[in-house]
């Protein structure tokens, strides 16, 4: 595969604190259509690497390829710009407006101050909302507050926000944290849906549903890559079941 | 939206508020009041500007501002320069040493119109000054400080530090200021005097119209879809700026909104009251600014402008009655919100008078009470003039 067949190319990534060194020359890629699980033990850089490609924090050295961009020079909204959705570990969505609101803060029109001013409400607006809320399962919730959802609904809300944005990359921060059962296999049922035609990096504990959605998984540990490849893999490689999965 | 037409929305209960703060303002108090008070009124009024800027600033975005008094003062120093120009003609100034500038600059052995004096001669001018003056410096503000993430506290301290600087420097340069008197003895705009009560009463009819021209302009922004990117970005800033939005455009646009309403509110008050001094523009006046729109409600607009007149009012009472005793007022008062009604009157109104309206509609059984919308403002947050929810 040529390098620039790649959706995204990682290479040689590093962001250091103070001198300590969270990400340590990281590389990967991801071909279009690919859903990669990052895992790995708490602090080996996983949310940064989210942090990194989003542009929350800057790079110290290496290169984020997305599309053909070099997404570590360019500003947070630019980024969502070119294709990048990113899903936070907390549900963060905007309590005060209803779920509607919330999509349609979102829908990928008037994000400049002038074209908010001159936003109108149209047909367009209007069905891409009703189209999301289906797929997350809140179309009966449209004009409640967002923040008498509960957790995993706004979990699901956040997602939502994310997917009326159209991105080519879906970036995920352990999506069924504090779920319940049922709510952790209804957004697994969401994800192979997303999955159909998006990109998406995901990062997650939980095995049992990273073993139902990845295709490939790379393992993360003291900010570099442990091991890469299939569930299988990687469950296997005994670097992994030392540091992280356990005996 | 449910306001396509204006008729419609004036019969809205959102209009009617409207509608009432326009009848107690345009008919109510001018009948009431002898043109001295009416003076009077017509000076909290000018504070009613700062308080819906803060509203939109403070309330709906979450910046809080502790230097909106610069803002006031440079509208009303602006307005100030060009009256004073005005009262300085050759004639009326034949005994200085040098006629025909203001008379303050002559005391201070100034024997020029400094250059950035020159302009104000055109009203013209001094209009588009009142508006983008105060509007530039919230400018170079903004991009300073929100470009770089200054927010909350920090944010709060700087406006209160540039409060500071700007009162020191109009002290300090009294030859081309007029120094901590200010610029006193303004006579006539255009001609017209404006110390008789017949101009004064004009002048409040004509500060009632600008606010309420302000009001609704502030209404527009607040409910077109801005105004909801920003009560997201005052909850949730990153996933606003990761939802593709450049987060310190939509705060500096807002920021320098509210400056330009203090600006105009500014601008109002020295015609009104006749001159303009520091006292208006440092740090005491900034927070007391803070104080009526927190009292009043700082997420209604509405609220900020009963706020900064009921505030006003209290403060001309005392101060007739026992002037030591203001200050103590002030601070039991702001304690006293923050502590008891967070959300201003305008909260205490939603929560306790709203219901009794609704009662009342229900009761005549008029079909206006069947659709009941209440917006989708955390609890009480939502306002009075917040009604009309956008049904998907």
């Amino acid at each position: 595969m040529n390098k620039d067949d790649f959706l995204l190319s990682v290479e040689g990534l590093t962001v250091s604190f103070d001198g300590f060194k969270a990400v340590d020359d990281l590389s990967f890629y991801l071909e279009p259509q690919e859903i990669r699980v990052i895992i790995g033990p708490n602090g080996a850089g996983k949310t940064t690497v989210l942090d990194l490609i989003c542009g929350k924090t800057r790079a110290t050295a290496g290169s984020i390829r997305f599309r053909g961009k070099e997404l570590t020079k360019m500003k947070e909204h630019q980024i969502v710009h070119a294709g990048v959705g990113r899903k936070f570990q907390n549900p963060s969505v905007f309590e005060d407006l209803t779920v509607f609101e919330n999509l349609e803060v979102s829908y990928p029109m008037g994000h400049t101050v002038m074209g908010s001013l001159a936003f109108k409400r149209d047909a367009a607006v209007i069905e891409a909302v009703e189209s999301v809320a289906h797929t997350i399962f809140l179309q009966d919730l449209l004009a409640e507050p967002a923040g008498l959802l509960s957790h995993g609904q706004k979990q699901w809300l956040e997602i939502g926000m994310l997917l009326i944005q159209k991105p080519a990359l879906l970036m995920l921060d352990e999506p069924v944290a504090g779920m319940s059962v049922a709510e952790r296999k209804k957004t697994a049922d969401l994800l192979r849906v997303i999955t159909r035609d998006h990109t998406v990096l995901v990062i997650e504990h939980d095995m049992q549903f990273v073993g139902d959605i990845a295709d490939r998984v790379t393992v993360m540990h003291q900010g570099k890559v442990l091991s890469e490849g299939s569930i299988d893999h990687v469950k296997n490689d005994p670097r992994v079941i030392e540091v992280y999965l356990g005996h | 939206m449910k306001t396509s037409s204006p008729l419609k929305w004036l019969l809205s209960r959102e209009g009617l508020y409207y509608l009432a703060l326009a009848l107690l303002l345009a008919v109510i108090l001018p009948l009431a009041l002898d043109p001295f008070r009416l003076n009077m009124v017509g000076k909290y009024l000018t504070y009613a500007f700062v308080a819906i800027g803060l509203v939109m600033c403070w309330g709906k975005a979450g910046i809080l501002s502790l230097g909106q008094g610069v803002f006031f003062g440079l509208g009303g120093y602006c307005m100030a320069m060009f009256l004073k120009l005005e009262a300085s003609t050759p004639e009326a100034t034949a005994h200085q040493s040098t006629p025909g500038i203001p008379d303050f600059m002559d005391w201070n052995q100034v024997t020029e119109l400094p250059w950035f004096w020159q302009p104000f001669h055109s009203f013209s001018f001094t209009l588009m000054a009142v508006l983008l003056v105060p509007g530039l410096l919230a400018f170079i503000i903004g991009v300073a400080m929100f470009k770089r993430r200054v927010s909350g506290v920090y944010f709060a301290i700087i406006t209160q530090a540039i409060a500071s600087i700007l009162t020191i420097l109009i002290i300090g340069q009294q030859g081309y200021t007029g120094g901590v008197n200010g610029i006193t003895d303004l006579q006539t705009l255009m001609g017209w005097s404006i110390r008789t009560d017949e101009a004064k009463t004009t002048l409040y009819f004509v500060a009632v119209a600008v606010l309420f021209l302000c009001l609704l302009v502030a209404r527009w922004v607040d409910h077109s879809k801005f105004g909801r990117i920003l009560l997201a970005m005052r909850d949730q800033e990153n996933r606003v700026r990761f939802s593709g939005y450049d987060v310190a455009a939509f705060k500096i646009f807002i920021f320098c909104l509210a400056a330009m309403f203090a600006g105009i509110g500014g601008a109002l008050f020295t015609l009104q009251v006749g001159f303009m001094s520091p006292s208006f523009v440092g740090i005491v006046p900034s927070i007391e600014m803070v104080v009526f729109c927190a009292l009043g409600g700082r997420y209604s607009l509405l609220g900020g402008v009963y706020g900064a007149l009921l505030v006003n009012a209290a403060k001309s009472g005392f101060s007739e009655s026992f002037p030591e005793l203001w200050p103590y007022a002030m601070g039991a008062l702001f304690i006293g919100v923050v502590l008891a009604f967070p959300n201003g009157l305008a909260g205490l109104y939603r929560r306790y008078v709203m219901p009794l309206e609704d009662r009342l509609l229900r009761g005549k059984k008029t079909p206006a009470a069947a659709p009941k919308e209440t917006t989708a403002r955390r609890d009480d947050e939502a306002l009075p003039d917040h009604l009309s929810v956008e049904k998907p």
